[in-house]
């Protein structure tokens, strides 16, 4: 074992993301949810600092401070007034019952990892092999939103899904540019925005933030 | 030769003697977290010398494997200090037993311990003997998944391997040992019978599942098996620190490094006790139903610790 | 010369087993004769086999033709390591079991006498020759005579419904598994002409015909093993047969199907393919976890030992793929420990299971219970059984220093290597399947302890358990017998593992001896001192010795004294044997853990209900999902040719003549 110190900080910033995506599987308290979200925003900031750091590349550290500003932050607050105005603390009963979705998430695992690699074989990065956690983490995530039945869980998922792809693009590529960067920023704030608006119209219509009430709005 | 022996005898009684001041340690901790005064860390020792006094009362059906459970169980404790490196590693023993071994030793005890409970045919022993066995069916696999984590990384199964790999290596953070760590801790809490799955303080028969295994032992037999669980502790504590804490170990024969690797064993398990206390402390008592979900929980990071160490440290 | 006495000796055993059954049918209804000579006979004859077995196993292989058979098809003998592995195991398990018979049957009413001791010597006979035979003509003889002679022993109760039923899916299944069987012959042989097995080995065969072969030999051999989903037959005809045969069926008959898969994929078919090993892996676990969960839900004991033998076959059947992969990846030594941790857990389940069914017959015999929630509190009147019986529970749930912890070690040191595959994704495998094994043996160690504290531990459930009368001599001597191979092979794992290589040499090119010299007879090292190593005699040392200098440093510092006094039970005044847990009780909590594995009927009591009660039911998935939709069809088409049925013998006339004319146009 004899990488570079900055090597081995990112593999255990990765395992940890992907500690906390499992977290995020396995929670029921709403708030909870949140603070996880929000601490696998601060380990983004972490890695990025530590790849700007170990490979010189500045705009790593604008982008490390954006990340910071909007995943820990702002976010984070967000989604928290949202959940007190609505006053919901906890999730029912998942879909399917834990032990099963964790064991279907290690599968995910087991096959990202595999999926990714032959591309980590192709990347010139320092963090090549974190490609499959953050794949992972992805997909978890992605198996998150499917199993909830509250629309605030599958929101969180959502920002963890682009949490994870971030973390791909770093591992990859050294970050996005700039430009894409931003754009994406912008793009989760305003859909948060909009997510919140709709939550309360549901609230409105069918007087409880569950998801299978939807199904009533179909053609019969 | 003769300095492997007195090595190895040395450790095994220094864990075996030591037990219960680590049980009084935690013990006093916890009464610290909670405010109060608390009975002092020798607390335990006082205890089995009251018991070891009094007569032991017996039911009239007990049969034999009753009367020789406590001294099986006591018996597989004191091999265990024997195997597991606390001061110095490459004891004499340890080739007799590797990680798998050990926690076949382990079950041993638990077994005959779950049958003796059955023994007097009460409702609350077989109570204690069905959780018990619940517990373990689902424990032993996650701490075996762990043990499996660092094996892989040092290409042993034999403890004293691992851990002389893990602690004489270069620096390394290996992410795979975070997920074994978190999972071992879970693992600890259910078997040793700690908050969040079992009260060890409890009076309520219906809330236990160590316990009430135990409510039939009186006097000599209740000081041997508490002592065991006393080392049990200990050395779970002593597994942890030697796996995800390694510093400061001797090898064996090294006289000159015995004084610093018992300070600083002393010291490790001095900290690992005050956050044993902590972690109660802060824990409610789960119910016993969502026991296999902690478990499961261990198992799978355990699981993922593995994969982890495919994927990154290859 | 001196390499073919084992073989004679092996065919005299053969020809000897014959003659008894054949003279206990010359008189039969003679029982002394037959429990007081012929079974004693047959055990001594076992003891000699066992002998020749392992005097087999080091020795060169020996062949030989014998007139017998059809002509153009004689019959082809052969002993070489496998195969004296196997008769190993036979022979020793044979000399146990008849020993016990010879008492077990004494007490038995309403059955013949010489007609058991056929059946019986038969069975055993058709084993040895099962497991000798080197044609695919001998050995198909010989698998139908055993599976027909285990039919009428299955049925020896057969007054019984249940046990009618129960024979009749045996021999179901059985057949199927011969067809299959048959068909992998077939294949094989390759359009030679002759069945010898020398040609087979000698044949060449694309891999789609090997693949073929490979899987008809698993389903073939798995239903006469109990794979999943063709275990169905076991927990209804093991527990229908008389104790001393389910332990033979148990403890031998599943190895010998283990045998013929042996032989087929690493002996007759020259190169495997790395997926056989997954799929068989697959399955291998699969079958395991199945049968553990269900044995933790059982309420009659022999049901629970049916699905632990199912759970053991299981992880027989997973080291077998496991030294599949590593074959198939020219990673011999590697193969060799995965195959000698399967044949270690062969010999070993042959010897606590047997000890286990023989156990349950004393049980049997003493209450006439065989329902759990009707036994109890045993120990204390039956003290040889149940010791013997804590022998055996120890060994099955994997403790050590006894023997099923060994291959489970082994096993588990072969899943630890796994990672020089060059394969990832077999690679990342690894963990998940690791973690089904060791869930596996952890539940295996929740039944046993369910097993045996329920039926020997406790209070009596019932009044008649007080007049419950221990074992007889002969019983207690094949107790004795099976105890000692436990805890020997526990012991000695080395010199196991010393024999063990002539066949994994045979098998797989590669033997474990190399690893093993270098830490002499205490420790077994399969890779490298450094890599992992286990002694058992001084792990028991260890533990005696502490358990001793304890016993005597308390007794020498305070003292010994003892009262008797009620059970304390928290000051509770009533403790009447119903306040213990019963079996479903004690299996309760892995019922609501695994419920989505069972199917669960259950009946609540309603607040209306004027004799309230509690009823549930648990069954298995695979009959509801697989045997009856079959069974369904297999009736429709049978209703479909029913129409051809119409009881008017002029259509039946009209039927033969339109076939002569038809017939008489073809010939033409």
């Amino acid at each position: 074992m004899n990488l570079p110190l900055s090597a081995q900080l990112i593999n255990l910033l990765a395992a940890l993301m992907l500690l906390i995506a499992f977290g995020m599987l396995a929670q029921r308290r709403i708030l909870t949810l949140i603070h996880l979200f929000a601490l696998q925003g601060a380990l983004l900031t972490v890695n990025t600092f530590v790849v700007a750091f170990s490979t010189m590349q500045t705009h790593l550290y604008y982008s490390a401070v954006l990340t910071f500003v909007l995943k820990v932050v702002v976010l984070p607050w967000i989604l928290h007034r949202l959940i007190v105005r609505l006053n919901i603390r906890w999730d029912v009963e998942t879909l399917i019952n834990i032990p099963t979705i964790m064991l279907v998430g290690i599968v995910v695992v087991i096959l990202s990892f595999n999926l990714a690699l032959p591309i980590s074989e192709l990347a010139g990065t320092v963090n090549r092999s974190t490609l499959g956690i953050a794949m992972a983490a992805v997909l978890l995530a992605m198996l998150m939103m499917i199993t909830r039945r509250k629309a605030v869980p599958q929101v969180i998922g959502f920002l963890a899904m682009e949490n994870g792809l971030f973390f791909a693009a770093t591992s990859a590529t050294y970050g996005m540019p700039m430009i894409v960067e931003l754009g994406i920023a912008l793009d989760v704030l305003v859909g948060t925005f909009i997510f919140g608006i709709f939550f309360f119209q549901i609230r409105e219509t069918f007087d409880s933030l569950d998801i299978h009430h939807l199904e009533k709005l179909r053609e019969k | 030769m003769i300095q492997f022996v007195v090595s190895q005898l040395v450790q095994s009684l220094l864990v075996v003697v030591s037990a219960p001041l680590m049980l009084g340690w935690v013990n006093q901790c916890r009464a610290w977290l909670q405010n109060r005064t608390g009975p002092g860390m020798a607390q335990p020792y006082r205890v089995l010398g009251k018991l070891f006094v009094k007569d032991a009362v017996i039911a009239h059906n007990a049969s034999p494997l009753f009367r020789l459970t406590p001294y099986v169980v006591f018996g597989c404790m004191v091999l265990a200090a024997s195997i597991v490196p606390v001061l110095a590693t490459d004891l004499p023993f340890s080739p007799a037993a590797d990680v798998i071994a050990l926690v076949g030793l382990f079950a041993l005890a638990r077994v005959f311990m779950a049958l003796a409970a059955m023994d007097i045919g009460t409702a609350f022993g077989s109570m204690g003997a069905r959780r018990e066995m619940l517990v373990a069916c689902l424990a032993e696999p996650a701490l075996l998944m762990v043990f499996f984590t660092p094996s892989l990384i040092s290409g042993s199964t034999a403890l004293n391997n691992i851990v002389e790999t893990l602690a004489h290596s270069s620096l390394a953070i290996y992410p795979s040992m975070a997920f074994a760590a978190i999972a071992f801790l879970m693992v600890m809490l259910a078997e040793n019978a700690r908050v969040p799955i079992d009260n060890p303080a409890t009076h309520l028969e219906l809330t236990m599942i160590h316990e009430a295994m135990i409510l039939e032992y009186s006097a000599r037999h209740l000081a041997l098996i508490e002592w065991a669980n006393a080392i049990k502790l200990t050395i779970y504590s002593a597994i942890g620190v030697a796996l995800f804490l390694p510093w400061g170990i001797a090898r064996a024969g090294e006289w000159l490094m015995m004084p610093l690797s018992i300070a600083a064993f002393v010291a490790k398990i001095a900290a690992a006790g005050a956050g044993l206390a902590l972690l109660e402390t802060m824990s409610a008592k789960m119910r016993i139903f969502r026991a296999p979900e902690f478990l499961g929980m261990a198992f799978m990071l355990a699981v993922l610790g593995m994969l982890t160490h495919f994927l990154l440290e290859r | 010369m001196s390499s073919y006495a084992p073989l004679f000796a092996v065919i005299g055993v053969m020809l000897f087993w014959v003659v008894l059954g054949l003279a206990g049918l010359a008189r039969s209804h003679d029982a002394r004769l037959v429990f007081r000579v012929l079974f004693p006979l047959g055990s001594i004859a076992g003891a000699i086999l066992a002998a020749a077995g392992l005097a087999g196993i080091s020795g060169t292989p020996a062949a030989l033709v014998l007139p017998l058979g059809l002509p153009g098809l004689p019959f082809h003998l052969r002993l070489d390591p496998l195969s004296s592995f196997f008769l190993l195991l036979l022979g020793f398990a044979a000399a146990g079991i008849s020993m016990y018979s010879a008492a077990y049957f004494r007490k038995t009413e309403n059955i013949k006498p010489g007609l058991i001791g056929l059946q019986y010597h038969l069975f055993l006979a058709s084993m040895l020759a099962v497991c000798l035979a080197d044609d695919a003509y001998f050995f198909l003889v010989a698998w139908e005579t055993m599976a027909l002679s285990s039919y009428f022993l299955v049925i020896t109760d057969h007054k019984l419904p249940e046990v009618r039923r129960a024979g009749f899916l045996y021999l179901l299944i059985a057949h199927l598994g011969a067809i299959s069987i048959l068909l992998c012959f077939g294949v094989m042989q390759n359009n030679a002409g002759e069945y010898t097995f020398e040609l087979m080995r000698a044949a060449r065969l694309s891999d789609f015909w090997a693949t073929v072969v490979f899987l008809l030999a698993l389903t073939g051999f798995g239903a006469k093993a109990g794979f999943l989903p063709l275990h169905i037959w076991l927990p209804e005809a093991h527990p229908a047969a008389p104790s001393p045969v389910s332990a033979l069926m148990s403890g031998v008959m599943l190895k010998t199907a283990i045998y013929g898969l042996l032989r087929v994929t690493f002996d007759l078919l020259e190169q495997q393919i790395w997926w056989w090993g997954v799929v068989a892996l697959a399955i291998g676990l699969a079958t395991a976890l199945s049968g553990v969960m269900f044995a933790a839900v059982q309420t009659d004991m022999k049901r629970l030992l049916a699905y632990s033998s199912i759970e053991n076959i299981g992880i027989v059947l997973a080291a077998i793929g496991l030294a599949i992969i590593f074959h198939a990846y020219a990673m011999n030594v590697l193969a060799a420990l995965a195959l000698i941790a399967a044949l270690y857990h062969c010999i070993n389940h042959a010897g606590f299971k047997s000890l286990l069914f023989l156990v349950t017959g004393s049980v049997m015999h003493a209450t006439s219970e065989r329902n759990l929630g009707h036994l109890g509190g045993l120990i204390r009147r039956m003290p040889w059984v149940a010791w013997f019986g804590l022998v055996g529970t120890l060994a099955i749930a994997g403790l050590p220093p006894l023997n099923g912890f060994v291959s489970e070690w082994l096993l588990l040191q072969a899943f630890l290597l796994t990672p020089g595959l060059p394969n990832s994704y077999l690679n990342m495998l690894v963990p998940v399947a690791t973690a089904a094994l060791v869930l596996a043996s952890a539940l295996a160690a929740y039944v046993m302890v369910k097993f045996y504290g329920v039926v020997f531990l406790g209070q009596p459930r019932e009044e008649k358990l007080k007049q419950a009368q221990d074992a007889s001599n002969w019983e207690r001597a094949a107790f004795v017998w099976l105890g000692a191979t436990c805890v020997l092979l526990g012991l000695a794992p080395v010199a196991v593992i010393g024999q063990l290589d002539s066949v994994s040499l045979l098998l797989v090119d590669a033997t474990l001896s190399g690893n093993i010299a270098r830490s002499g007879w205490l420790f077994v090292t399969p890779a490298s001192p450094e890599r992992a190593s286990y002694s058992a005699p001084l792990f028991l040392a260890g533990i005696v010795g502490s358990v001793v200098a304890t016993f005597l440093l308390v007794r020498w510092l305070y003292h010994g004294r003892v009262r008797r006094a009620a059970a304390w039970d928290c000051g509770y005044p009533q403790q009447t044997p119903r306040m213990q847990d019963t079996a479903e009780g004690f299996g309760q909590p892995i019922k609501q853990i695994f419920e989505p594995f069972f199917r669960i009927e259950r009946h609540m009591p309603k607040p209306t209900d004027e004799r309230p009660y509690y009823w549930s039911k648990t069954e298995d998935h695979i009959w509801f999902w697989l045997y009856l939709p079959v069974a369904k069809a297999a009736e429709w088409v049978s209703k479909l040719v029913g129409v051809l049925h119409h009881g008017r013998i002029h259509l039946y006339l009209i039927y033969s003549f339109v076939t002569l004319l038809a017939l008489l146009f073809l010939i033409r």
